[in-house]
């Protein structure tokens, strides 16, 4: 009853938000022509924005929500702590140096990604093995997010460096850019070469969904009931990061979904990650597809996505949490 | 069923018991008594696998702990944490069910099969009626009977309760201790639990374990180690012990 109701309720959320973002742009599409483009009848203007602008983009948008709200619902159970985000292991602080990195150097599009990605998941990796090397009668949760906060410190005062060091014509507006996150330049390559680490990260979490539960009983209880925590920790920790760092690398650093969606999810569906994290990734990918369709038609120039979210995702979590005390 | 032999506990290096015996049989129930920061908790952790052994073994049914996996333990022996305060809001139905996680694989989620165990450990208990309300919504006695369902669904024959009745009301404090004595009387499990109640050790234990000042007295009759000379070197405090009708009571003198 409740399950079908949330779930009903995320899917029309979707479904509207698609037809809202396809419809409407620079070059609006009227709702009447979408179905000929979609069925290849139609081949003017229309269909070539369709095909090459705005699906890409819905695509982008539907993918970066789902990874973030996901990656963010798996966190919050799995750290025991309701303002765990994605980037809680330093993802996001990794990506972001890999693509400041390669801004400054002045790399391609494509070699700027790539650094994003591999820097998001080298810093994860990094923050792992500190935990490992530290481990000692401490909680191995707890660990993990001590060390998670000192490197993102650390790759912080990096990326701060590499802005005082750059150009501050040309580099540090890019730079400044990338870090309020956009699907503004988005390519069909870009989101096929995304699409690919993040539904693989997707799908561990998927898989692993039930399982997680037993992470939020704490380390001595999950171990009790048969649990190989290591294990289920660092494989959750791996799919999060994989699909964290590649919509990172498409979209930049893109703050709020990844809090602020679970909880939506969890007011509509209950706390059980069976239920929560594909509901996290169904509602995050509507909504990070309003705010980008938003972004691209509320103003004169296009408002950065990172922007847009934090505007939207205060109130509403502030809201979420006034409502959660009261139920 | 569950068996140590001259088992040493502690946290790294640090010993803070050593000496330890016991084995405790199916339908059995043994009571460990103690003082808070005496060792009890480390004990536990010990016996269930959580930590590793500083001397002696551990013996579940007749196989050394550190040579079972987490599952197989798991399996075997499960575990009853205190009934804590917050946490996640799942229905008392969805925390039994997790009892079955020994049974299923890392990408599995229950099936009917597990929900049968978890609705036939619910109804041993009585407490099917609240199968749908939020744990986080019961009283601590219901919570704790829910802890307790969770571990009958886990489908082992031992059962290790950490202080089942801290934080309870009267009424809920002898709710619980009828269903744990129930676990060993009817159920034939071999139950473990740690208590700061003389008295519930002499109301429901075969056999009872006194943990302070570095070592362990017992197991033995409760009736046996529970004296006002144990009680006054283990706890500091006088007491006398009196009777009541065929039963045994301890009371503090202040």
């Amino acid at each position: 009853m409740r399950g079908t109701l949330a779930w009903g309720l995320a899917l029309a959320a979707l479904a509207g938000a698609v037809l809202l973002a396809l419809a409407f742009g620079r070059f609006p599409i009227p709702p009447s022509q979408l179905v000929p483009i979609l069925l290849g009848q139609e081949e003017g203007p229309a269909a070539i924005v369709f095909w090459n602008i705005r699906a890409p983009r819905v695509a982008a948008a539907i993918l970066v929500g789902a990874a973030l709200a996901g990656a963010g619902a798996a966190f919050q159970g799995m750290f025991r702590n309701p303002l765990a985000s994605p980037d809680l292991l330093g993802v996001s602080a990794g990506a972001s140096l890999g693509a400041v990195l390669g801004i400054f150097l002045g790399l391609p599009v494509a070699a700027i990604q790539g650094l994003a990605f591999a820097g998001g998941v080298a810093a994860v990796a990094g923050v792992a093995g500190l935990a490992a090397l530290v481990r000692g009668r401490g909680d191995p949760a707890l660990l993990l997010i001590l060390a998670g906060i000192a490197l993102g410190a650390l790759m912080g005062a990096a990326i701060s460096l590499l802005k005082i060091l750059a150009d501050p014509y040309n580099q540090l507006p890019a730079i400044t850019f990338w870090l309020l996150g956009s699907l503004n330049a988005v390519t069909r390559g870009d989101v096929l070469a995304a699409a690919i680490p993040a539904a693989l990260g997707l799908a561990i979490l998927f898989l692993l969904r039930w399982r997680l539960n037993l992470l939020t009983l704490g380390e001595d209880e999950a171990r009790a009931l048969g649990a190989n925590t290591a294990l289920l920790r660092g494989a959750a920790v791996a799919g999060a990061t994989l699909a964290t760092a590649a919509v990172t690398a498409l979209a930049g650093a893109v703050g709020w979904i990844g809090l602020v969606v679970p909880h939506m999810a969890r007011l509509l569906g209950g706390p059980d990650l069976r239920r929560l994290i594909p509901l996290s990734m169904l509602l995050g990918a509507a909504f990070l597809l309003a705010v980008d369709t938003a972004a691209r038609n509320l103003g004169r120039t296009e408002l950065p996505l990172g922007v847009l979210t934090a505007l939207l995702g205060t109130p509403l979590f502030l809201w979420l949490l006034a409502r959660g005390r009261h139920a | 069923m569950l068996e140590a032999r001259d088992l040493a506990v502690g946290h790294g290096r640090r010993k803070v018991l050593s000496g330890l015996n016991l084995h405790l049989r199916a339908g059995e129930l043994l009571c460990l008594l103690g003082p808070n920061g005496g060792g009890k908790t480390t004990l536990l952790r010990t016996l269930l696998g959580l930590i590793p052994p500083l001397g002696g073994t551990v013996l579940l049914e007749g196989q050394p702990l550190t040579r079972l996996s987490r599952r197989a333990v798991a399996q075997r022996l499960a575990y009853v944490p205190q009934a804590a305060q917050g946490g996640f809001a799942y229905p008392a139905r969805a925390v039994v069910a997790m009892g079955r996680a020994a049974h299923l694989g890392l990408f599995a989620a229950p099936g009917a099969a597990d929900h049968a165990a978890a609705e036939a450990a619910l109804d041993r208990l009585s407490i099917a009626h609240l199968a749908d309300r939020p744990v986080t919504e019961l009283s601590g006695g219901e919570r704790q009977l829910v802890l307790v369902a969770r571990a009958l669904a886990q489908g082992g024959r031992a059962i290790i309760l950490d202080e089942p009745t801290a934080s309870l009301d009267f009424g809920n404090q002898a709710l619980v201790l009828r269903e744990v004595r129930a676990l060993a009387r009817r159920d034939g499990l071999a139950v473990l639990m740690t208590t700061h109640q003389p008295d519930h050790a002499l109301l429901l234990a075969d056999a009872v374990m006194l943990v302070a000042q570095g070592g362990a007295q017992g197991p033995a009759p409760p009736e046996a180690l529970i004296t006002p000379e144990t009680l006054r070197a283990a706890y500091g405090v006088e007491a006398a012990i009196g009777t009541l009708g065929a039963r045994r009571v301890v009371a503090p003198l202040i």
